[in-house]
């Protein structure tokens, strides 16, 4: 299991210095390049001039590249122009409110996913499970951004019963300590301003959960169909095993296989969706950065954060990937 | 072999490896035949055809079904904040903030997402399959260095990845196209080499190299041609995501700026800010994206599993 | 594998029957389709300590009579029919927890592809002790000491180790060995085995039979091999049950069976069996056709398509009315018009009529697909 980890790390390698290669190129091949991006679009020529020889823009390109991994390997991607302030410490800053958002989209789409894709599943053919197969259809079909505006505008502007807007409500004067808001509160005792973080994340992560919602179903489904189809199955029932025994040991532990496999894949889908979802909410992760950096053309700030949600992405990607050895033995031989 | 690509890896190799196997007992039917064949008994399959059919109708008689022009500026004197007109005699759906057509603009709308749609499609299967056949029909050096390319695009999520492209290339339709594209590109690349080598590896590909077949002509010939049904499935289905995806990047304001063609995408994100007052106006160009999409999902999923024989029951 | 025989396991005709199957049928139903009927009124009994073969090509209904004796069926699109008795017991339209609770205890089954059969993500370990746990109340390490015993009795080298291990890592046929651990984890007093040599090389097929007919001869086992290979009936089977499209078309003792095969159809498969004793160059008989030119029963007799003796009485039937199994002489019973006839002392297997004309019977057994 170790030798499988640090050669699925190993692998991270060429990866990541092709991603830093394609983000390098980048901002290279952004009209103006690097010194505008750094100096914003109202820079004279003379500034961009100094700009370059002060960070050796004149050097020849791959000197350039090497000192730009140097840099990027100690998380320094520069200065943010909005923020005046380094690209990392931004992300850092942010990245825990997205997290929250991600998990919790994700607690709700595996959540209701898999117990709603396994009724399905043993109900074929009921209406139950043809509104399920209806309604993972349509979960794909929706625009996030969409859903995030419609949801909102219903149970926060219209109903009231839950914010439509930030993570927090701003007069609550909570103590940061992890940029967790609610496990700030939880561990600072602050019982409200944790309840009240929480309330915050209800719809956004309803919206961002959606599509990871959709296909865990029926991942969940197909899945279950051909796994109570196999023989192996029906040798549990031969054996005189009770319905509950062979439902947890051999339908169940099989047929989450392939849904842990998409789960990882869905760490992109949420990333992507973060975007989307935080800027309708307002709420203030990652992705409402990203998109004010592009609002506001930091380039910064937007090289610095895909990679390092790229690298976010593939490190989840990892994990996931040694959990699918854990789960199925058949893999950890290869 | 890549860390990443692993789990994204597996699951495009796995549709590649299922497709294009004979099913039992239909040997002498060509697999597309018979696709074709129970397609057309599948009442879900032909609701998918018939919703992409009427939309490419609309699209392509779209000056003759809009009631009025898309950008001409109607009815201006009673928009005030806070109040579009709603329908009336001759807007049946209102008109925009702008005082423009509703319906007219759906219909015109109609021509610029199916445009996006396809083009952002066919090009990135075209330079997929020209990524995959290179890797999965010459093999060896250029295999891993195409592969390698292709994980590290995959190794950036989806929507990043096209606002990586779309920054750089600036804001017109055509940027639009290639950002979305770009992000389809790996997926195909991966796909058809999979396919490609679970075919190359098969029994008829062995026996052809046996009989002294030339290796271009068993890749040309035989191999890629008995690989392309999971990128044929997997176009329809991107189809649905590109029109999606074309209008996640307008509401990022990535969009096309060019206000003479009207698209969903553009019109759903600039009625965000209307949503409260007329939500009609959203909420239109969103069903119009959702059925289109529904469609081509619809239609790719059926396909998928009239071309797959594991799902012969 | 040789039509060798074995000593036989002197059968206690006597006994009560431990198992009892009479007019079984099953129909399959799909929506949008014709119902299919896969099993046609058949009966057969075994007693404790006998051992009966269901013979078949794939598709005569033999291994859903045995699910359907199991009750493994799927409820759905699924009737029933008939009597199955176990212990004198009716098990058809039985509650679901009686059957859990016969099941894998008094009466288990082994299949045939041990691979599939094995869930892939749980140790083996594991799937022998959850019987136990489940029937016999035992628990933690006496389960495990009962399950690493139990492999060790099947003939599994160094069980323990086997116990932590995954079904992929195991061979073939250590897996259905294995699989038939669990199978007699409970001392069941049926066993039904599915083609359980099958998947496997022959060297193993021998081993796993042998294992099989140590088995019934030790324990008593009411054992019902379900197989297409005449080789296995040979080694192992009191009495043979011969399967046609979903009815049993032939029954008899081993001996009389191989000795002097009434129906057309099992002198068919005997005759499509290379033989040691026949001379070089001999060619082997096929039966033509396959099981999918099969006529229904209702219009006769299934197999007349493909029979050499056939006459137009075979056919031409009074609807409804079929070919009854009739009464062939003690311990036999045939259902067929115009049965294979031997004069006095006739060597075994060579039927007086019945192998006319064999140029053209071989086209419909090539290998499809070839062509593509």
């Amino acid at each position: 299991m170790l030798r499988f980890t640090v050669r699925r790390l190993l692998q991270l390698v060429p990866i990541l210095l092709g991603l830093s290669v394609l983000l390098f190129a980048w901002l290279r091949a952004l009209p103006g390049g690097p010194a505008q991006a750094a100096l914003g679009e109202r820079a004279t020529p003379e500034d961009i001039e100094q700009y370059n020889r002060l960070f050796g823009l004149d050097q020849p390109i791959w000197i350039q590249y090497l000192r730009f991994l140097q840099r990027a390997v100690t998380l320094d991607f520069g200065n943010s122009t909005q923020y005046g302030r380094p690209v990392t410490e931004v992300f850092f800053e942010r990245f825990p409110g997205t997290i929250e958002l991600t998990l919790a989209a994700m607690v709700f789409a595996i959540g209701v996913g898999i117990p709603l894709g396994y009724v399905a599943a043993r109900r074929y053919g009921s209406a139950l499970d043809s509104a399920s197969v209806v309604g993972s259809l349509l979960g794909v079909a929706v625009p996030v951004f969409f859903l995030a505006y419609l949801l909102r505008l219903l149970f926060a502007v219209e109903l009231g019963w839950l914010p439509g807007s930030g993570r927090q409500d701003v007069r609550i004067d909570a103590t940061r300590i992890t940029n967790f808001y609610v496990l700030d509160g939880l561990l600072t005792r602050e019982w409200d301003a944790a309840w009240d973080a929480l309330l915050h994340l209800v719809l956004p992560a309803l919206a961002l959960g959606t599509i990871p919602l959709a296909i865990i179903v029926r991942i969940t489904r197909a899945s279950v169909l051909d796994v109570v189809n196999e023989d192996y199955v029906r040798t549990a029932n031969a054996k005189g095993l009770s319905a509950a025994t062979v439902r947890r040991r051999h339908v169940v532990r099989n047929a989450l296989l392939p849904v842990s496999t998409t789960i990882g894949l869905q760490t992109g889908l949420l990333l992507s969706g973060a975007v989307l979802t935080e800027t309708v909410f307002a709420f203030g992760g990652v992705g409402l950065a990203l998109r004010d950096a592009i609002t506001y053309r930091d380039f910064a700030i937007l090289q610095g954060f895909i990679l390092l949600l790229a690298v976010v992405y593939v490190l989840v990607n990892l994990l996931v990937d040694i959990s699918y050895g854990v789960l199925d033995p058949r893999v950890r031989v290869r | 072999m890549t860390a990443l690509g692993d789990v994204r890896r597996r699951r495009i190799d796995e549709l590649a490896a299922r497709a294009g196997q004979v099913p039992e007992g239909e040997g002498g039917v060509s697999l597309t035949r018979s696709a074709v064949r129970r397609l057309r008994r599948d009442p879900v399959a032909i609701a998918g055809a018939v919703i992409v059919v009427v939309f490419l109708l609309v699209a392509a008689l779209a000056p003759l079904l809009a009631p009025r022009d898309p950008v001409t500026q109607y009815l201006l004197s009673e928009i005030r904040p806070g109040s579009i007109p709603g329908p009336r005699e001759g807007f049946p759906l209102g008109v925009d903030n702008l005082g423009r057509d509703l319906l007219s603009r759906l219909v015109y709308g109609s021509r610029q997402s199916l445009l996006i749609g396809f083009v952002s499609t066919v090009l990135g299967v075209v330079v997929g399959m020209a990524l995959g056949v290179l890797a999965g029909g010459l093999g060896g050096w250029v295999d891993t260095v195409v592969m390698r390319f292709v994980d590290i695009l995959l190794s950036i999520p989806g929507l990043l990845m096209a606002i990586t492209v779309s920054v750089l290339l600036g804001q017109n339709q055509y940027a639009l196209m290639i950002a979305i594209a770009v992000v389809q590109v790996p997926v195909f690349a991966r796909l058809l080499r999979g396919s490609m080598l679970a075919q190359r590896g098969s029994d008829y590909a062995l026996a052809a190299r046996a009989l002294g077949v030339r290796r271009g002509r068993i890749v040309f010939g035989h191999v890629l041609p008995n690989s392309l049904s999971p990128v044929i499935v997997q176009a329809t289905l991107s189809l649905a995501t590109a029109i999606i995806e074309a209008a996640a990047l307008s509401f990022l304001g990535l969009g096309d700026p060019d206000i003479s063609r009207p698209e969903w995408g553009a019109m759903l994100a600039s009625a965000q800010d209307f949503l409260s007052i007329r939500p009609a106006l959203a909420i239109w160009p969103a069903v119009c994206i959702i059925v289109v999409a529904l469609g081509f999902t619809l239609l790719g999923e059926r396909l998928r599993e009239a071309l797959d024989p594991k799902f012969r029951r | 594998m040789s039509i060798e025989a074995l000593p036989p396991a002197a059968p206690d005709r006597s006994a009560v029957p431990v198992l009892e199957v009479e007019e079984l049928t099953v129909t399959f139903t799909r929506r949008g389709e014709r119902p299919t009927r896969a099993v046609d009124g058949v009966s057969f009994s075994v007693a404790a300590g006998e051992t009966i073969g269901l013979v078949g090509e794939s598709g005569c209904g033999k291994s859903v009579t045995s699910l359907a004796v199991m009750g493994l069926l799927p409820r759905r699109g699924v009737q029933v029919g008939g009597s199955v008795r176990f212990n004198g017991a009716e098990l058809i339209g039985a509650p679901d927890r009686t059957l859990r609770e016969l099941r894998g205890a008094d009466m288990a089954m082994v299949f045939q592809d041990p691979l599939s059969s094995l869930n892939p993500t749980v140790p083996i370990g594991t799937q022998v002790t959850e019987v136990l746990v489940e029937h016999r109340d035992m628990s933690g390490k006496r389960a495990v000491a009962e399950a690493a015993d139990l492999l060790d009795r099947v003939g599994i080298p160094d069980p323990t180790r086997r116990l932590k291990e995954y079904p992929h890592q195991l061979s073939g046929g250590m897996r259905q060995r294995a699989l038939i651990a669990m199978a007699l984890a409970c001392s069941p007093r049926l066993l039904i085995a599915d083609e359980p040599t099958t998947a496997l090389d022959v060297t193993i097929q021998a081993q796993i039979l042998e294992l099989l007919r140590e088995l019934v001869v030790d324990t008593g086992t009411a054992l019902v091999m379900i197989t297409h290979d005449l080789g296995v009936v040979a080694g192992l089977c009191d009495r043979v049950h011969v399967m046609y499209a979903g009815k049993v078309i032939e029954t008899a003792d081993r001996h009389e069976l191989f000795a002097r095969p009434r129906q057309p159809y099992t002198g068919g498969l005997l005759a499509s069996v290379p033989r040691l004793d026949a001379g070089r160059g001999t060619p082997l008989t096929p039966i033509r056709g396959s099981a999918r030119d099969a006529i229904p029963w209702a219009e006769g007799c299934a197999f007349a398509p493909r029979c050499d003796n056939a006459q137009d009485d075979c056919l031409t039937e009074v609807a409804g009315s079929t070919v009854p199994l009739e009464y062939d002489g003690p311990g036999r019973e045939l259902r067929c018009r115009h049965p294979l006839t031997y004069p006095r002392q006739t060597p075994a297997g060579a039927p007086s009529s019945g192998s006319t004309d064999s140029g053209s019977t071989s086209s419909g057994s090539t290998a499809s697909g070839a062509g593509r």
